[in-house]
This record gives C-alpha cells, sequence and structure tokens, in this order.
C-alpha cells in the first residue's frame, strides 16, 4: 500500500487507534458498531407492502430508470421474515391495520419503517371512516416520505435518510 | 393396494402477498395443487371515497376520483367529467375532445404497459418489468410535461381541460409513438412464442363469452372471449366517432387470449392516438366558453369586473350542477366504467358511484379459478388486470 | 328505444306491473315497485336483450320519504341500448335479490347492504364487504358522520381454524326472517 492509500486509511472512520502506539503495528483496528451499521444500511431489503398507487411508484423506483439496486435495496422479499425495511406505500384501511401490524411483528430485527406517501403519513386526501390517520398508530415509522405519491427520487431521498440514520444510531 | 386416505388443505393467500395486484385476500381449498373452493375477500383498501366526494364540490372530486382506478387515472376523471357536463348540459369544443381522446389512449397504454409488466413478472419473465416501465417513463414524462406531475396530473376538468397544452407536447407525443410500436414488437419477441409462457397461459383460466355477460365482465375479458362490444364504438363519447380504428377479439377465452388481445389493443391505441395529435393544433381552445364553470382568462380577470366576479364565485363557492343525475359510461383499460353522479341542484354531489369493473372480475374469481393450480391462480389474477383501488374504492 | 316504448315491451311479459317512466337525461329510467322487480329485469334480460348487467347502486334521499332508490343499470350490447330502472325504499323494507337474473348481481347488492343497510331477499351471503366484518354502522347514509374518531384496530385472533372462519361468515350472513313481520 502507497504512502497516502496508507494516510487516507489511518484518517478514515474505519479505523481506530487505541493508541499511538498501535498505528505502527501492521493491525486493522475499527468500531465494530459502525462497521456493522455499515453493513445494514448498505443493504436494506425492503417486503412488498404496496396497498395503493404509491406502490406503482415504488414500482418505478426499483426499475431501470430510477433503480433502487444502487442503494442496496432491490430485492423487494415476499416474506416479511427475510426484509428488513417495511415501506407502508398506499392508504391503510382500517380493515387492513390488522395485517399491516401481524407483517411488522414477523419481521425480525432490526427493522424500520418508511412510511411512503401522504395516505400512509397522515391519512392523505382521505379524512374518512375508511382511512387510518397515519400509519404511525399502528407501527412505527422512521422515516415520513411526502407526496401524493412521491416522485420516485424522493423515496430514494427517502430511503438515504434512512440510511443515514441507521449509520447515526447505536447498535 | 389401500386406498390412500387423502384431505384438503385450506391456505390463506393475501392481502399481502407479492402476486395478487394489492390487497386481494383468497382463501383457497386445496386438494393438493388443485383449488377446490376459493373465497375471495376484498374491501382492505376501501377508502372511503364515494362519501368524502359528498363533501366536495364538484370540481374538487376529480383528484378524488382520480386516485380510484390508480393505473387508469385519467380515465376516471375523464368518465367523472363526462358525466357532470351531461347534467350540466356542456357543449365541449371538437379541440378539447380530441386532446382528451389522445390522453385517453395515452392512459390505456400506461395501464396496459404495468399490467403486461407485473403479469409476466407473476409468471416468471421478471425482466418484462423493466422493459415495460421503461416505456411508462416516457409516458409519464408527457404527464408531467402537461401537469407538472407524474401520475395524477388532474388536467381533465369539468369543463374541459386545466390550461392549454404545453410548448413540446407535439414533439414529445411525436416522439414517444414513433418509437413504441417497435417496443411492442420487442414484447412480442418476449413473450408470444415463448414455449415456457405459453405453456402456463395457453388453456389456463377460460371465462367463455356466456360466464363473461352472467358475470358483468364487458371490457378485455369479454373481448377475448369473442365479444366485439367496446364503448367507444357502440356508445361514442368524446368524438370517438370520427376515428378510424378496430376493436380487436379473440375467441378462446384464455389468459394467453387475453394477452394478445391487450397488445393489440395497445397497437389500437397508437394508431388512434397518432390521428389524435395530427389533429389538435398547438394552440386554441382547452375549455368550454361557459363561464359558469371554466374560470376566465387571467388578464380579462385583472381588466374585467364580469370576470373578476365570475372566477371569485368558481374558486370560492364552486358551481351549481342542475338537479338530476347521469351516468356515461367510458373504456377504460379494464373495461366499461363510468361514473353514476346524482345532483340535487346545489354546488355539491349528492351522491358519486363508480362503477368498477375489477369488482365484477374479483366477483368472478372462484368460478373462473375452480380445478386449476395455485400457479393458475396467479395467471388468472394477472390476466384479469385486477386494481384493488378500482375494487373497494 | 325510450321509457314508453320499453314499459310497453316489459308490460307484455308482466302483466299488471305499475312501471312509471322517470325524467332523465341520458337513458331511459323506469321506476319499478319493489315486488315485481325480478319479473321486470327477467323480461328485460329475455326479451328486450338486456344480458348486461352494469351496476348496482343506491341512492339516499334523506329528508325525503321514502328515503332510499335502489339503482339499476343495464346494458343491452347488441341493440346498444342502455337503461335504468329504479326502485324506491322506504327504511327498513327489503327488494329481492337479482341474483337469479344475472349472477353478477350478488356482490353489488352486499356493497349495497355493507353501505346503506337495505337487506336483499333470497340473496344467500349478504354480509359486509368494504368495510371491516365487525364495523358498526352504514357508512353511506346521509346521517352518517365522514369521520369517526376510533383507534385503529390491530389485533385480530391469532389463528382461527377452517370451522371457525366458515362459522364467522355464516354468522356475518343477514336474512331476513321470513316469519317477522315486514
Amino acid at each position: 500500500m502507497t504512502d497516502a492509500g496508507l494516510t487516507a486509511l489511518k484518517n478514515s472512520p474505519l479505523v481506530v487507534p487505541a493508541t499511538d502506539a498501535d498505528m505502527d503495528l501492521p493491525v486493522l483496528t475499527t468500531r465494530v458498531e459502525w462497521l456493522v451499521q455499515w453493513a445494514r444500511r448498505s443493504a436494506v431489503w425492503p417486503v412488498t407492502f404496496g396497498l395503493a398507487c404509491c406502490a406503482i411508484e415504488m414500482m418505478a423506483m426499483s426499475c431501470s430508470r430510477y433503480d433502487i439496486s444502487r442503494f442496496g435495496a432491490e430485492v423487494f422479499r415476499g416474506s416479511p421474515r427475510q426484509a428488513d425495511l417495511m415501506i407502508v406505500a398506499g392508504r391503510l384501511s382500517r380493515k387492513m391495520a390488522p395485517a399491516l401490524r401481524r407483517i411488522y411483528d414477523q419481521m425480525p430485527e432490526p427493522k424500520w419503517v418508511i412510511s411512503m406517501g401522504a395516505c400512509a403519513s397522515v391519512g392523505g386526501v382521505f379524512d374518512n371512516y375508511a382511512i387510518v390517520q397515519g400509519v404511525d398508530q399502528v407501527v412505527p415509522v422512521d422515516v415520513y416520505v411526502p407526496g401524493c405519491p412521491p416522485r420516485p427520487e424522493s423515496l430514494i431521498y427517502g430511503i438515504v435518510q434512512l440510511q443515514e440514520k441507521i449509520a447515526r444510531s447505536r447498535m | 393396494m389401500a386406498e390412500m386416505r387423502t384431505e384438503t388443505m385450506t391456505i390463506n393467500m393475501g392481502p399481502q402477498h407479492p402476486s395478487t395486484h394489492g390487497v386481494l385476500r383468497l382463501v383457497l381449498t386445496l386438494d393438493g395443487e388443485i383449488v377446490k373452493k376459493s373465497e375471495v375477500t376484498v374491501g382492505y383498501l376501501h377508502t372511503g371515497i364515494e362519501k368524502t366526494a359528498e363533501q366536495k364540490k364538484w370540481q374538487q372530486v376529480i383528484p378524488l376520483v382520480e386516485r380510484m382506478d390508480y393505473l387508469g387515472a385519467q380515465s376516471n376523471s375523464l368518465a367523472y367529467a363526462l358525466s357532470v357536463e351531461k347534467l350540466l348540459g356542456m357543449e365541449i369544443p371538437e379541440r378539447v375532445q380530441d386532446i382528451r381522446v389522445l390522453i385517453a389512449e395515452l392512459q390505456r397504454l400506461m395501464s396496459h404497459l404495468v399490467w403486461l409488466g407485473t403479469h409476466a413478472m407473476e409468471i416468471g419473465a421478471v425482466s418484462m418489468m423493466l422493459y415495460c416501465f421503461r416505456e411508462r417513463e416516457q409516458l409519464l414524462n408527457i404527464n408531467e410535461l402537461t401537469a407538472g406531475f407524474r401520475l395524477f396530473p388532474s388536467y381533465i376538468r369539468v369543463g374541459g381541460l386545466r390550461e392549454d397544452i404545453p410548448r413540446g407536447y407535439h414533439e414529445a407525443v411525436n416522439a414517444f409513438l414513433d418509437m413504441f410500436p417497435s417496443k411492442l414488437d420487442e414484447y412480442e419477441d418476449m413473450l408470444t412464442k415463448n414455449h415456457i409462457y405459453r405453456l402456463r397461459t395457453e388453456g389456463v383460466g377460460f371465462i367463455p363469452l356466456e360466464t363473461a355477460l352472467q358475470w358483468s365482465l364487458p371490457g378485455p375479458i369479454a373481448r377475448a372471449a369473442g365479444s366485439t362490444y367496446d364503448v367507444r364504438k357502440a356508445f361514442p363519447y368524446l368524438s370517438y366517432a370520427n376515428y378510424d380504428f378496430e376493436v380487436p377479439s379473440f375467441p378462446e377465452g384464455d389468459v394467453y387470449a387475453r394477452y394478445r388481445l391487450r397488445l393489440r389493443e395497445m397497437r389500437e391505441s397508437v394508431k388512434i392516438a397518432k390521428q389524435a395529435i395530427a389533429r389538435i393544433t398547438p394552440t386554441g381552445a382547452w375549455a368550454s366558453s361557459d363561464t359558469r364553470v371554466v374560470p376566465p382568462p387571467k388578464d380579462k380577470v385583472y381588466t374585467e369586473m364580469e370576470a373578476l366576479i365570475q372566477h371569485f364565485l368558481i374558486y370560492s363557492q364552486g358551481f351549481t350542477v342542475p338537479a338530476g343525475e347521469a351516468y356515461v359510461p367510458v373504456e377504460g383499460a379494464r373495461g366499461e366504467h363510468g361514473v353514476y353522479i346524482v345532483s340535487d341542484g346545489t354546488n355539491r354531489p349528492w351522491r358519486v358511484k363508480m362503477r368498477a369493473p375489477s369488482f365484477y372480475a374479483c366477483q368472478a374469481l372462484p368460478t373462473v379459478i375452480q380445478d386449476g393450480m395455485i400457479a393458475d391462480v396467479v395467471a388468472v389474477i394477472g390476466s384479469s388486470d385486477v386494481v384493488m383501488g378500482d375494487v373497494d374504492r | 328505444m325510450d321509457a314508453a316504448a320499453l314499459i310497453e315491451r316489459i308490460a307484455l311479459h308482466v302483466p299488471g306491473v305499475a312501471l312509471e317512466a322517470a325524467p332523465s337525461t341520458d337513458m331511459p329510467t323506469i321506476y319499478v315497485p319493489a315486488g315485481q322487480l325480478v319479473p321486470v329485469c327477467a323480461a328485460l334480460r329475455d326479451h328486450a336483450g338486456f344480458s348486461l348487467l352494469i351496476d348496482i347502486t343506491a341512492v339516499d334521499y334523506l329528508p325525503r320519504e321514502p328515503r332510499y332508490e335502489v339503482v339499476y343499470h343495464l346494458c343491452a350490447p347488441d341493440a346498444r341500448l342502455r337503461a335504468r330502472l329504479k326502485v324506491k325504499l322506504a327504511a327498513g323494507t327489503t327488494l329481492p335479490t337479482a341474483q337469479s337474473v344475472w349472477p353478477a348481481a350478488g356482490w353489488p347488492e352486499r356493497e349495497v347492504w355493507d353501505l346503506f343497510g337495505l337487506v336483499f331477499d333470497g340473496h344467500g351471503d349478504l354480509r359486509r364487504i368494504l368495510t371491516p366484518d365487525d364495523w358498526e354502522g352504514h357508512p353511506l347514509r346521509k346521517d352518517y358522520p365522514v369521520q369517526v374518531r376510533k383507534v385503529a384496530q390491530t389485533y385480530e385472533p391469532l389463528e382461527v381454524t377452517e370451522q371457525e372462519f366458515r362459522a364467522n361468515i355464516a354468522r356475518d350472513r343477514v336474512t331476513r326472517d321470513p316469519e317477522a313481520k315486514a
């Protein structure tokens, strides 16, 4: 490794020296937490939970123009037991709320929830008897993405925000 | 050998399932892989659009109605606008009708592209989704050009359109229409003679014409069973009577026939769209001149008193519609749909009811999937093109 | 064919029925008494070509008596005709199901029961379809509020056996007791 490369490596967050003496040993130390959170946020796999119109924009996001695969989230798992992220895309009706809670409970830790769209965040245009006014009444939400439906770029921004949130959080 | 004891198994499919096109729940009683009995439960996306629409003014219902069948959004608002204009007795200029025809056909293309992508993906041809959404992005660009919004432009309003078509519209639409038929050839190359696709879809999910009529499935499902009924030809609305197009029809009635029918419909839509864009002038009337309903142009509002008053009345209390009822159906991507409106003479609708073609398709599902295999259930649901927003409203 | 011609055609096959043409802007509209609904529908299907049931819905005209109107939209695809049948109903009365004429009538009638509370005699599977199974009230009535402040219900019984599932369905079905007074 060149001198410049070694210096860059020493200055990166990956390397946390315990003492100055360690810097001369051919050993790389890092914080486990940083590494684990990096691994977690780089491959957040969503479970398919498209409810309504926002699901179409979510599908567009996973297709070739907006390509969520660049951010690690390309594999939409069919089963919640194999997923880390639930993107609640669409309006949540009262009949569907128990099913949403069941799917959330079936996801293993660590898990995150993105509430996509106005209907999932606050009930959207539908302020009536049939729609739950915000999925945070049912599941804890990490990122809210507004829009009706949000552009795929907005949703990608939301996922990137989630990734930064994971980076900041404790293991 | 002694008789082997078998028993049936009841499993639940949905409401969260990758292949049920939204939140549809099926409880299937299976003998091995064969479906012996099934119950369909819908209502997991019930949004109360009809109740909310009674609280809004007539023009404010347009965004609500668009979100019902979210794949064919502008055909919903077209159906609603046509019904209200029928009650109002309004004359819509020819140019506006041609633009609406163009929008309706482009919307049909958008809906069929999503249908093709998701249906093929569920059958197993996963890459079709990427191809179809690539073309759909171009159509969404056209939507964004007109109204700034991809999925629900709210561009079709009661009285005409929101505003005139923008600069660059003709170029964008023509570029798309020139490019698209070769893409359709690409899709046909991939699927129509594909051995695996044909094995999965030929002979599966028969809906004969008698069943289609009894269970009220006019539209692509009936046309793939031999019917030639198309609302655009039978009860022409807008200016469809002036357009030259055919209504394709196939006799077989299985999933494969529905696939081929929708591809042919896409080609016919391109034909209609080409005729429409040739007739639309770059500038001109974009709405009826009835200023009770259509806001007057802004330069008049700033200078003339009557225009100011009309603008104020329209935007504060909305226009009133004479008492009565109307139902004007349109040919949507899923079949015949329309909006039945009842007015009591005020500025709010009394009742807005949308006739949802997917509702009837879901009702007919148990009949169609009887004695088929589970894999066929997925193919049938995909080919009936059900959209749960349409079913549950 | 306008409303008067349709009424004549129906009267040939259903003698003594009291039909009344209603004013309309788009298609012939006929008021049908509730008791004669099924023969009229059968006559239209068999003798006037109305093989396609387009929609069944209801409208609540609250201050007016009778309060409800059930509206049937029909279509004759070969003859290119449309028709609308309307049945006036007072609250608490019932009307027969049209399933024997068009099987497609099953779910729209369930929807009318769900949203308006109107019972269809002889339906066989009259339970809620759009709102949750244990919902109280009929939302599209005019005296039902647009928004109800209710906590979202998130837990159902963890597991139901098949017998319980079917028993629940049977429990939710509504049938009018034929012995009871109207």
